[in-house]
């Protein structure tokens, strides 16, 4: 192998303040529209049973509900999925509440908070929800959370032989903490990855590793992993075209991705 | 089920834990049965619990060039990579691979929150005070992002948080990558330590032992909450290095924080280790279990190694050395793992009585000297998430 791996879109899954599902979404990025991602992003997956979408934060809210999309359009079913979930931020609004309340009055600490606060969080409510026991990971890289994460799904649906499912999401919050980090925007996406083209795959991403570049690739310390920079990938699987981009992946390195249509 | 993998070698390991900084510390305090714990002195709020706890680390502040990064796990990570030449191993096998075919993979669970903490209790005007303004200490990534900087690798670098098995899955993260002709070598680095958020989390969570924790102990009240970094150096090949043999990933699907009653996601990852390793269980040696010491979680396990295991077996839990370290307890214990394998031990389990009746005479209470060749750890984390890692020694 060259280090390229090349793996194939069977399904996908956004939700974004206003856009509720990548329908919506692919109809504004072929009027060359751009998603606003600052409000609350309404997201109520109907698979999580109801006791569990009340008890849930907004970020599990988010990435259920984009991972249900990719699911869904795939035509994949969640229990058999191995799965990689990606976020910058974490649960700013729960971690903020958490050095609030430990400031204040540390044994009145929440246990169903502190659970919440874990960044694995949407992977357990979302395994338990659709029964998946297959391996799942939660994965944080700062401003390069998306291209990480979809980098290490795609090595898992390779390393496994198996279709993976690979969500980003993030929710903003307000606080001294989500100010200090610029955690405004509320935004998910959610792919279904598989090694082998099948008879649902829309698009294939070529995506390679790039460590010998110049250097001066330095992920964003600050805001959203969703950003101008992401926009040729979505746009060209809106328009159903191809595309060539690179993100900041490290401290000098970045992920090269190809869309072949 | 998963095909047989090519084992690695780990050519390089350390820890640094309560029971002190390097491999020789952790050998004699095993071997002395000499634990770690302490009653806990960190917490500014009382709270009646023994600890694992680090000495020294408010006094040794990161260098000046990293200080963007200065916070206590950081400073923990800093001083465990000094042990044992390790970060002089990551080095050469950085010139010796080149920088972009060296993956940098973390685990950790609480990442500097500790730090995030701090900000809370200083605020100014609502707002964090500059000495906290620096991003890579909010950020779920700030040990990966101070391990790069320090180390200048230029692979893919990420922070795995699936709480308790977080430092596990990097090890299976590393395989993936090096098979896949992506790298060559993999650095691994686990990293938790003391905050309040664990400590009064799981407290109110009623998992917090009054005392220090008694693993498979049949009047056993929790855990003991500890710190530690670990540090492992994944290549293809290494003469005399032990070898990581395989491992299992798995979920649940059963609760966020209490174990499935009858182990379904511990016995998948189980099932898939032994698969990747391509040995049975009639070949492991030792098996450190994760072993909280919490009701729920040694019962499960205690099933686990009673219906998977022959009697030939031996496991212990070696929390009631170090505490429960949380997301690095996953390398922590790898670490352990291979100091058994590498000195022909089996370290027992420490203040452990009474065993539950659940389990057998294959939990060792007692150290034993046995030569170790197949060696298994476990991890099991909140959210259903487990790994089993496979080890054994030299080729």
């Amino acid at each position: 192998m060259n280090g390229v791996l090349t793996v194939h879109v069977d399904g996908i899954g956004w939700r974004s303040p206003g856009l509720a599902d990548w329908d919506a979404a692919r109809a504004l990025l072929r009027d060359g529209g751009a998603p606003a991602l600052i409000g609350a992003s309404g997201a109520s997956p109907a698979l999580l049973p109801p006791n569990e979408r009340r008890r849930a934060p907004d970020t599990v809210l988010l990435a259920c509900d984009v991972a249900g999309q990719a699911c869904a359009m795939a035509a994949s079913e969640p229990a058999q999925l191995p799965c990689v979930f990606a976020s910058m931020h974490g649960d700013i609004a729960i971690t903020e509440h958490l050095c609030m309340t430990l400031a204040a009055n540390p044994l009145e600490l929440s246990p169903t908070k502190f659970h919440n606060s874990v960044l694995n969080a949407a992977t357990g409510y979302w395994t338990v929800a659709t029964q998946c026991h297959a391996a799942s990971n939660a994965l944080s890289a700062s401003g390069a959370s998306f291209a990480v994460g979809l980098f290490e799904a795609a090595a898992e649906a390779h390393a496994n032989g198996t279709s993976t499912l690979f969500a980003a999401y993030d929710a903003g919050a307000r606080g001294a903490l989500a100010e200090t980090m610029r955690a405004e925007a509320s935004h998910g996406v959610a792919f279904v990855l598989s090694p082998e083209r099948g008879a649902r795959t829309v698009a294939a991403l070529r995506l390679r590793h790039d460590g010998d570049g110049d250097g001066a690739d330095v992920p964003e310390a600050r805001g959203a992993w969703f950003g101008v920079a992401l926009l040729p990938l979505f746009g060209a699987l809106a328009h159903g075209h191809s595309a060539r981009l690179r993100l900041p992946a490290g401290r000098g390195t970045a992920l090269a991705i190809e869309v072949l249509a | 089920m998963p095909s047989r993998i090519p084992p690695l070698a780990i050519t390089a390991y350390t820890a640094t834990s309560a029971l002190g900084r390097g491999r020789r510390a952790h050998v004699e305090a095993l071997r002395d049965r000499r634990t770690g714990l302490r009653d806990n002195d960190f917490t500014a709020a009382p709270l009646a619990c023994a600890i694992g706890r680090v000495d020294g680390l408010e006094a040794q502040p990161l260098p000046a060039e990293f200080a963007e990064h200065d916070s206590r796990n950081n400073r923990l990570a800093w001083l465990g990579l000094g042990a044992d030449g390790f970060l002089d191993a990551a080095r050469a096998a950085i010139d010796r691979h080149g920088a972009s075919r060296v993956a940098l993979l973390v685990g950790t669970s609480t990442a500097s929150i500790g730090s995030t903490e701090q900000a809370h209790l200083a605020l100014e005007d609502g707002r964090f005070a500059p000495a906290f303004a620096s991003p890579a200490l909010h950020t779920p990534h700030s040990l990966g992002l101070f391990l790069e900087h320090v180390l200048g690798t230029r692979g893919p670098c990420s922070t795995i948080a699936t709480a308790c098995s977080s430092s596990a899955k990097i090890f299976a993260q590393g395989e993936r990558l090096i098979r896949l002709g992506i790298v060559d070598a993999a650095i691994l680095a686990g990293v938790d330590t003391l905050c309040g958020s664990v400590l009064f989390g799981f407290n109110a969570l009623e998992l917090v032992a009054p005392e220090a924790c008694r693993p498979f102990d049949v009047a056993r009240r929790g855990i003991s909450i500890g710190e530690a970094a670990g540090f492992a150096l994944l290549e293809r090949d290494g003469a005399g290095a032990p070898r990581l043999l395989g491992y299992g990933e798995s979920s649940d699907a059963h609760h966020m924080s209490t174990p499935h009653p009858h182990g379904l996601g511990a016995r998948l990852a189980l099932a898939d280790a032994f698969a990747r390793a391509g040995v049975g269980a009639h070949e492991v040696d030792y098996v450190n279990l994760h072993g909280t010491a919490t009701v729920k979680n040694d019962e499960v396990e205690a099933a686990l190694l009673a219906d998977s295991f022959p009697p030939t077996t031996r496991a212990s839990s070696t929390k009631g050395w170090t505490g429960h370290t949380l997301g690095a307890a996953g390398i922590l214990e790898a670490v352990i793992t291979l100091l058994a394998i590498e000195h022909g031990f089996v370290p027992g389990t420490l203040n452990t009585d009474t065993r539950d009746p659940l389990c057998d005479a294959r939990l060792a209470l007692a150290n034993e000297e046995r030569a170790v060749r197949v060696a298994l750890s476990n991890s099991f984390g909140f959210g259903g998430n487990n790994c089993t890692l496979a080890f054994g020694c030299a080729a």
